[in-house]
């Protein structure tokens, strides 16, 4: 290391995406009608042909050997590859690159590079292409819908737009056990103020009847979702990763800040629509909403998304999509919204802060830990920073989470509770424990500490935290 | 057109002697008896009470006109006013002297108004220039004076609940002065002056007895003064003006009742009520004087209800000489013929019928439209309880169902009165616990009115009806049932534990789990027992339901057997021992229960495990492995070695 050339290291990274379906073009030289998206887009023809042929004949191959479970991942030196089949002959496969060093050679060769390819999990990136599809089908419905509405044109069409964009904002390099989890966190409140967001979202619902769920979030934080849990899940993935961190960035810079309060009546509000139109007094303005597909009894149906915020606190109604919003409705919504949203975030900032004193100022936690709850998709974790539209920071070293993660493999093979402490590098030491649909993931940094002592910290963190549910000593 | 007509006469009236050339009717408001004098006396005197023990009949020689007759408090001696000057005693006490005996008023040439009995054997003289108080010995058959005031009187008035009298003194008769009677003792009250609408120049008497009425509302005493409309004065109507005569202190003018109306007017109290009846109109008014007016100024008060009238009446004709096919005659309402005595009391001299007036309250939930006022006004009524629950019945369901923040303000109102009475008995029990120790006046019992309406009533009656409906939607019920549950807990109150199950079971028939779930995880269905069992029970439809039950029955921390219990039936037995030891129950537990448990699964590992730890906790206990005969563990032991053999056993330590 006399020499100023450095190491240099290349995280993970997207190198193609594609969705195919084998039966679009079963006959030689027809090849080319499975694919239906392909990114890049500017790959030679008969690349993309060959790359689709070859997930093919994969998936075909290990077929033979488990004919209910499909080939999930293939592993190379240089890359990864995932297959997905969300629908019969649907696949999507992503191809990530291995993470590497570029070490620089002597004598001007070229610098001979190193792929680490142990260091990336099956779990986390094969969650990422399922998230890709739901988030796909949240916004469009299922691929076979497409189809019914347009054929392949239509569905072609649909992936293009959607997943240009979307591919765009993938960060490989910072997925990791989240992804897998693929979580919700659940804002802390007492049972009063959580009463009072009850009752304002029963009234709402009952004075504007064209509204069939609602959901209610502070501080990105789910408060309630009239929604079930599984779309509920991709949609909180969507507010809270694009939708949220897009309207949050502007106000943080504080560039044309839009938090100027609105006056409805006599009442002064904070209330404002983060879909559809930014400026109700707007005469041009468009009542325009994101449509999302959420399951109902009988397939899927199609709904408006209105997502309105005052302050911390936004709700999120939903409306029958064969329904025409208006101007009239939305400022309906916005006058009676508006004001009582605005006293409900103060209500509940009000009530967060008297929590906080009572349990005492916040020690700086001597653990960083991830906490999981299969059964309502409860997440807990201090060791990410806040999230925000780019890139999603954690606190603690991608080794550790890598050791996260592979513990999480470890619980899925079994169904009994288990727990896993491991020694990692330096002074850290990485705790896993399973209790039935829970799992807690610690990891703690003592110096000299042993097997005992780890364990005793973990057990006494659980009765500090997790006092008020039943998690398994 | 649904009943309207809010109040009513009693059905059963007391009935008595009309009053003819030869019989007088008086009325006693103290006793609320009437007399009926027939010739002076000397053919009968019938007196006739609220209830049967209150009639008397007897007779009493003629000696001259009777202007006045009343019992002492209990019947006890008779007084009888027939000149100016004196009045005449009868003892009715057995035992005692009957013959009469006579009190003359001691001032000279002062004229006696009136008297009032102030106990069973006090009395007071009103003179036209002043009162004299006496105390009557019926053994002596005298009386003596125990004290008197000079002062000039045009009328007077009696409130007997309380013993206060009122004198109209001064020329125009508006400086009012009461008098409080109370053991032997007579209280100057502070004296205060009605406000006229009009000074007659030159001075006269303007301030008539009959515009004036002395009553006890919501506890407290108050001169009501009926200010007719004056045409110099800028009012639409006459006015009820309330002066509050508190017992010690100055009297204040507190509220004014606007009657938009013009005439001849009387008042009643029923219920806490003002009822002001309107003779031309041939209506009645009500006011609550604690029901706040947004829009009006401070303390002036308009009808709670559109006039109506009273409810027509028919008099039943009643005695041995009814035939059963006439029917009843209707009776006359208003007629001028009839007096009105406070409270309640309206009577008919020339029918011969003393009613008292009650309010209806079922008709006047139509009447008012603002549910919150209703509820403020049902609320203070007496006979309340039925009507409200009805009131909170027609709000959820049919035509008249109201908006959530309507049922919320209901709510509201229902728990707050629910608080208070909660309220009042801890801190009576907290009390009575201390109360020996501290010593002085021992605390009331609180009483529960009928405006407490608890959670079992709401249940009972209203809550558990509505949610077993089906022409209303799921998300109404939820939200109505939720909307309580806030009510409650705004006023920490407890919820009881049906409440939660009825939510439960509204979301479970609507496969609404995932709010269940929602609820349990922001503990919004406070943790229980029953509410934990119930969960358990949900587990094959819902298998979430089984940890939200289990994290429950931990943060009772007093279901650990049950807890046991359930990790066992889930052949959970490892996880069950684990826990048992972590609470530190280990030592207590059967080990029978866990070794059939672990002997189920069928896992002979587990089941070695188990054994083995038992055994080592009879070690550690009892300083030998094997088992108490009690522990019943014989086929255990057999099949323990059975499997792995006599030697497997663990020996006792020989130490």
């Amino acid at each position: 290391m006399a020499s100023g050339a450095q190491e240099k290291q290349y995280t993970p990274s997207l190198l193609s995406f594609f969705i195919y379906n084998p039966t679009f073009g079963p006959r030689e030289g027809e090849e080319e009608k499975k694919i239906l998206f392909y990114h890049p887009s500017e790959v030679e023809k008969n690349e993309k042909i060959r790359n689709v042929g070859l997930c093919e004949a994969i998936v075909q191959f290990t077929r033979t050997f488990c004919p209910t479970k499909p080939a999930k991942s293939l592993h190379t030196q240089k890359n990864r590859q995932f297959f997905f089949e969300p629908e019969e002959h649907f696949w999507i496969v992503m191809v990530v690159r291995n993470p590497m060093i570029e070490k620089p050679n002597k004598d001007g060769k070229p610098p001979a590079i190193e792929y680490q390819e142990e260091e990336i999990l099956d779990t986390v990136y094969g969650a990422v292409v399922r998230q890709c599809y739901s988030m796909y089908k949240l916004f469009n419905g299922t691929f076979g819908r497409a189809m019914e509405a347009g054929g392949v044109e239509l569905l072609i069409q649909k992936l293009e737009k959607f997943f240009y964009r979307y591919l765009q904002t993938l960060h490989l390099q910072s997925c990791d056990l989240l992804d897998v989890f693929g979580g919700i966190s659940f804002f802390p409140l007492d049972k009063m103020t959580y009463l009072k967001i009850q009752s304002f979202v029963n009234r709402v619902e009952e004075s504007l009847s064209l509204i069939k769920y609602t959901a209610f979030l502070y501080n990105d934080q789910l408060i309630w979702s009239g929604l079930e849990q599984d779309d509920m899940r991709i949609l909180y993935k969507y507010l809270t990763t694009s939708l949220f961190p897009r309207h949050s960035e502007p106000e943080l810079a504080g560039r044309d800040s839009p938090l100027r309060p609105e006056v409805t009546g006599n009442l002064l509000h904070y209330g404002r629509f983060l879909t559809g139109p930014t400026n109700l007094k707007d005469p041009e303005a468009k009542f325009r909403f994101p449509k999302i597909f959420v399951s109902a009894e009988e397939g899927y149906e199609e709904l408006h998304l209105i997502v309105y915020k005052a302050m911390s606190a936004a709700a999120c109604f939903m409306i029958s999509a064969t329904v025409e919003l208006t101007r009239e409705f939305c400022e309906q919504l916005d006058s009676l919204v508006g004001p009582q949203l605005t006293l409900l975030a103060s209500d509940i900032c009000e009530q967060f802060t008297i929590n906080r004193r009572i349990s005492g100022p916040e020690k700086e936690p001597q653990f960083k830990f991830i906490y999981f709850n299969h059964m309502n998709l409860a997440e807990k974790s201090t060791i990410h920073m806040r999230k925000t539209a780019s890139v999603c920071l954690t606190s603690v070293h991608p080794d550790l989470m890598k050791i996260l993660g592979d513990i999480n493999c470890d619980f899925a093979r079994f169904d009994e509770d288990e727990e896993i402490i491991v020694k990692a590098m330096t002074d850290y030491w990485v705790v896993g424990k399973k209790s039935d649909q829970r799992e807690l993931y610690v990891i703690l940094n003592q110096k000299n500490a042993n097997l005992i002592l780890v364990n005793e910290e973990v057990k006494r963190l659980c009765a500090t935290q997790f006092n008020n549910i039943f998690f398994l000593d | 057109m649904a009943e309207e007509h809010y109040l009513e006469l009693s059905e059963n009236p007391v009935q008595f002697e009309h009053a003819s050339s030869v019989n007088n009717v008086f009325f006693d408001e103290a006793n609320k008896q009437v007399f009926a004098v027939r010739s002076g006396g000397a053919t009968g005197v019938v007196v006739k009470g609220p209830d049967d023990k209150c009639s008397v009949a007897f007779r009493m020689d003629d000696k001259g006109e009777v202007k006045c007759i009343k019992f002492s408090i209990g019947n006890k001696i008779l007084a009888v006013q027939r000149t100016l000057k004196s009045v005449d005693f009868i003892n009715f006490i057995p035992d005692y002297p009957h013959t009469e005996f006579t009190q003359e008023c001691k001032t000279k040439n002062a004229n006696i108004l009136g008297f009032c009995w102030t106990s069973w054997n006090e009395i007071v003289f009103i003179t036209d220039q002043g009162i004299e108080f006496y105390q009557v010995f019926p053994d002596k058959r005298s009386l003596k004076l125990l004290k008197s005031q000079s002062i000039n009187v045009n009328w007077y008035q009696y409130c007997p609940e309380t013993a206060v009298i009122l004198l109209s003194t001064t020329v125009q008769g508006n400086v009012l002065q009461p008098f409080a009677f109370r053991n032997g003792t007579m209280t100057k009250m502070s004296k205060f002056e009605i406000e006229l609408p009009v000074i007659p120049k030159p001075a006269k008497l303007s301030l008539s007895e009959r515009d004036i009425a002395m009553a006890t509302i919501y506890g407290q005493l108050y001169v009501m003064y009926l200010k007719h409309h004056s045409r110099t004065v800028n009012s639409p109507g006459a006015e009820v003006v309330l002066y509050h005569l508190p017992r010690d202190g100055t009297c204040k003018k507190s509220h004014v009742l606007k009657l938009n109306m013009t005439g001849k007017f009387a008042l009643n109290i029923v219920d806490n009520l003002v009822v002001v009846h309107h003779q031309s109109s041939q209506t009645s008014l009500i006011f609550d004087i604690k029901l706040k007016e947004p829009d009006c100024a401070v303390n002036s008060h308009q009808p709670v209800l559109p006039a109506r009238s009273i409810h027509p009446y028919r008099i039943p004709l009643s005695g041995p000489a009814a035939v059963p096919t006439q029917p009843p005659v209707p009776c006359q309402l208003y007629s001028s013929s009839w007096s009105v005595f406070q409270p309640d009391i309206i009577i008919s001299a020339s029918e011969g019928y003393l009613w008292y007036l009650q309010v209806k309250l079922p008709p006047t939930v139509h009447l008012l439209q603002d549910k919150g006022k209703l509820m403020d006004f049902l609320l203070r009524r007496r006979d309340c309880k039925m009507v409200i629950l009805s009131v909170c019945s027609q709000i959820l369901e049919g035509q008249e169902k109201a908006s959530l923040p309507v049922v919320a303000t209901v709510f509201d109102k229902l728990n707050q009165v629910y608080k208070e009475y909660l309220e009042a008995e801890q801190s009576y029990a907290a009390a009575t616990e201390s109360g020996t120790s501290r010593g002085g006046a021992a605390q009331k019992r609180p009483v529960r009115t009928q405006a407490v309406i608890d959670q079992s009533d709401m249940y009972t009656h209203v809550l558990s009806s509505f949610t077993e409906r089906k022409d209303v939607t799921h998300k109404f019920i939820i939200a109505v049932v939720m909307e309580y549950i806030r009510s409650l807990n705004q006023y920490q109150i407890t919820v009881q534990h049906y409440l939660y199950e009825l939510v439960i079971k509204t979301l479970v028939q609507n496969n609404l789990f995932y709010m269940l779930h929602q609820f349990l995880q922001y503990h919004v269905l406070s943790d229980s027992k029953p509410l934990a069992c119930l969960l358990l029970s949900l587990e094959s439809t819902y298998p979430p339901a089984h940890q939200l039950s289990l994290d429950m029955l931990k943060r009772l921390s007093t279901a650990n057997d049950e807890i046991v219990e359930v990790l066992l039936s889930k052949q959970q037995v490892l996880g069950a021992l684990r826990f048992i030891r972590s609470v530190g129950g280990h030592d207590n537990v059967s080990a029978r229960k866990f070794l059939d448990a672990a002997r189920q699964t069928g896992d002979q590992m587990l089941f070695y495990t188990v054994f083995r730890s038992f055994q080592q906790r009879n070690q550690r206990l009892r300083g030998n492995p094997s088992f108490n005969p009690g522990e019943h563990c014989e086929e255990h032991v057999a099949h323990f070695k059975q499997l792995f053999g006599e030697q497997a056993l663990m020996k006792p330590s020989t130490v």
